[in-house]
């Protein structure tokens, strides 16, 4: 019989311990070592999964890895990978935001309307709904922290609220992208590096990412965004103030929301009340599929960019591959079911 | 009814009068309790005998209704656990109050992260992640905690008897003068026990003052310098292993034998 030695050493060694020993390492098999690697890095299996639709759409029709292609596939990505952020920080606390779309559209039909009607200069229009967008997302914070409600309650009723407030005041109008000032159409620019094509809203979306993902992993303020999802109550026990950080999620997440609108207006060349209307599934698709746990406290922005990123691959390679459209909600139905059963896979790991 | 005696102001913490209600029901019925320096102080009690009120109002996760707590001779008044730990009381959770996902390091400074030194800490605020990790290393390794070893894993994937141990590191890290322990071997195995209960010994040998609320006697009369008796939200007496035997212990908790001296 042998005894391998490899991981981690017997704990402070009990020669009693040692057909115990033997048996844990045995039990560490490749599954197991998944399962472990999994743990540690989330975004992992997203990744994985990003990597393998690419290679099999690419030999389905080469067309999909050329550049052209994957510009507009990340350009697509963008309005849905910039919401995700927001949804990303506020399912880390467990909770969910199902006025995404709504507050974000809300946000941009304000900044268009003032940029053109009003005939605000694009700079005050921009930050007006900014501002708007903000306070969506500290009357969804004020909900939650404050009535004590549950995240899915409040924002299921916000999202009537926003949708309603917006065909109120627009009356349903869309605004063109020539009524409005430059300022607020520069996320559609596009600059060419080679033969790639990104667009100002794109590189905003990046640096959405930067931004939140450093927050997120360098700052205490993410490491309690995760403390408190993880487990409120420990959390407020160890010293954290879990509402103020609750109710900041909520605020964060308007300000991205507002960015979002500003790129959503530049990707679709006018500002439409009716724009978007699946945002808030996709981007929860996108936040699970990256691995993110919908019981909080696990995940990150990096897994909700590949998810993103998915969800857009699979749109894309099933139209080149000349498979009818139907077929791409039944992939992205099946890879969300199955990024759930792998969270609830990886939550039971045990050293 | 007598009133409560003076302050001692020996004390590390002494309170005096604690009263605490829940509506009809009454936590706390003006409780004394003193806390000397290198000290472990046990605290025992039925059910509902108000242990668990008494620390917390100790510990600011509590506010009393009435009654006064001194640290030093010093009044003070805790609204919430950060008042407690900034005066210098760290407490150990039954629930040991840790977030399971964040790694050992992170959990040691969890609500206290360090930044890194410069621009880089005071602009783009960025933990000191290496330097919280050696220092935690050091205060687990300063405890004598041999079975907690690499302080980037995950707290969830260590077993009851580690996650007490980095439970009981991170008080005794930031404890300034006492240390609070709640039911700290009641989910543990024997020799996991055994463990806590030598990281209880060390804590005193600082010179912290410690409190053990438990429920289990064998480890009571093992490492309690004095025994504080809970009984029906009042304190039924004071006693010390020398003194009384661990069935005199049980039947002063349950009110078979009452202390009238």
């Amino acid at each position: 019989m042998t005894v391998t030695t490899e991981g981690s050493p017997a704990t402070n060694g009990a020669p009693a311990g040692r057909a115990a020993t033997e048996l844990a390492e045995r039990r560490r098999r490749p599954l197991q070592r998944v399962q472990h690697l999994l743990h540690a890095h989330p975004a992992v299996s997203p990744a994985i999964i990003l990597v393998i639709t690419c290679v099999v759409f690419t030999m389905l029709n080469p067309r999909f890895s050329e550049p052209g292609t994957v510009s507009l596939m990340v350009q697509q990505t963008a309005v849905v990978a910039a919401l995700a952020v927001g949804q990303t920080l506020i399912i880390l606390t467990a909770g969910i935001d199902l006025s995404v779309g709504a507050a974000a559209i809300l946000a941009m039909m304000v900044m268009a309307s003032y940029g053109s009607e009003h005939g605000l200069p694009g700079g005050a229009a921009l930050l007006l709904g900014l501002v708007v967008a903000i306070v969506a997302g500290a009357l969804n914070g004020a909900l939650v922290t404050r009535l004590k409600l549950p995240p899915f309650i409040v924002t299921l009723g916000t999202l009537s609220v926003f949708t309603a407030i917006t065909l109120i005041y627009t009356g349903g109008q869309s605004i063109q992208q020539i009524a409005m000032p430059d300022l607020l159409s520069w996320t559609g620019d596009t600059h060419a590096i080679g033969d790639f094509r990104v667009t100002n809203g794109v590189l905003l979306c990046v640096l959405l990412y930067l931004v939140v993902g450093f927050a997120l992993s360098q700052t205490a303020w993410g490491r309690h965004v995760y403390a408190v999802g993880d487990d409120p109550e420990a959390a407020r026990l160890a010293g954290i103030r879990t509402t103020r950080v609750l109710f900041s999620v909520y605020v964060v997440a308007g300000v991205v929301y507002g960015i979002a609108a500003w790129i959503l207006i530049g990707r679709a060349g006018a500002a439409s009340p009716n724009a978007i209307g699946d945002a808030n599934l996709e981007s929860i698709t996108a936040v699970v599929i990256g691995g993110t746990s919908l019981f909080g406290g696990r995940g990150g922005v990096v897994g909700t960019l590949l998810g993103a990123l998915i969800v857009q691959a699979f749109a894309l390679g099933l139209s080149l591959a000349g498979v009818d459209d139907q077929y791409r909600l039944l992939a992205v139905g099946i890879l969300v079911v199955a990024a759930v059963s792998v969270d609830q896979w990886i939550r039971k790991v045990r050293a | 009814m007598s009133e409560s005696s003076e302050h001692d102001d020996t004390a590390v913490l002494s309170a005096r009068g604690l009263v605490k209600t829940f509506g009809r029901v009454i936590g706390l019925d003006g409780v004394d309790l003193d806390l000397q320096r290198g000290e472990v102080l046990a605290v025992i009690g039925d059910n509902g005998a108000g242990k668990s009120t008494l620390i917390k109002t100790l510990t600011g996760a509590l506010v009393p209704d009435a009654g006064e707590i001194r640290m030093d001779g010093h009044p003070v008044s805790f609204k919430r656990p950060q008042d407690a730990r900034e005066a210098g009381i760290e407490t150990v959770y039954q629930t040991l109050a840790v977030a399971p996902a964040l790694d050992i390091a992170s959990n040691l400074y969890l609500a206290r992260e360090e930044r890194r030194p410069g621009p880089l800490g005071s602009v783009l605020r960025m933990l000191d992640k290496k330097g919280m990790r050696e220092r935690a290393q050091k205060s687990v390794s300063d405890l004598g905690i041999s079975t907690v070893q690499n302080m980037a894993v995950a707290v969830e994937s260590l077993s009851g008897g580690q996650r007490q141990a980095v439970a009981v590191a991170r008080a005794a890290a930031f404890g300034g003068k006492v240390v609070v322990l709640d039911e700290p071997t009641a989910a543990l195995g024997v020799k996991e026990s055994a463990q806590v209960l030598r990281l209880v010994e060390s804590l005193r040998e600082r010179g912290l003052g410690v409190i053990l609320i438990s429920h289990n006697m064998p480890h009571v009369w093992q490492v309690a310098d004095r025994i504080h008796v809970q009984r029906l939200g009042r304190c039924a007496g004071v006693i010390s292993p020398e003194s009384h035997s661990m069935t005199d212990g049980v039947a002063i908790m349950t009110g078979a034998l009452s202390l009238d001296a």
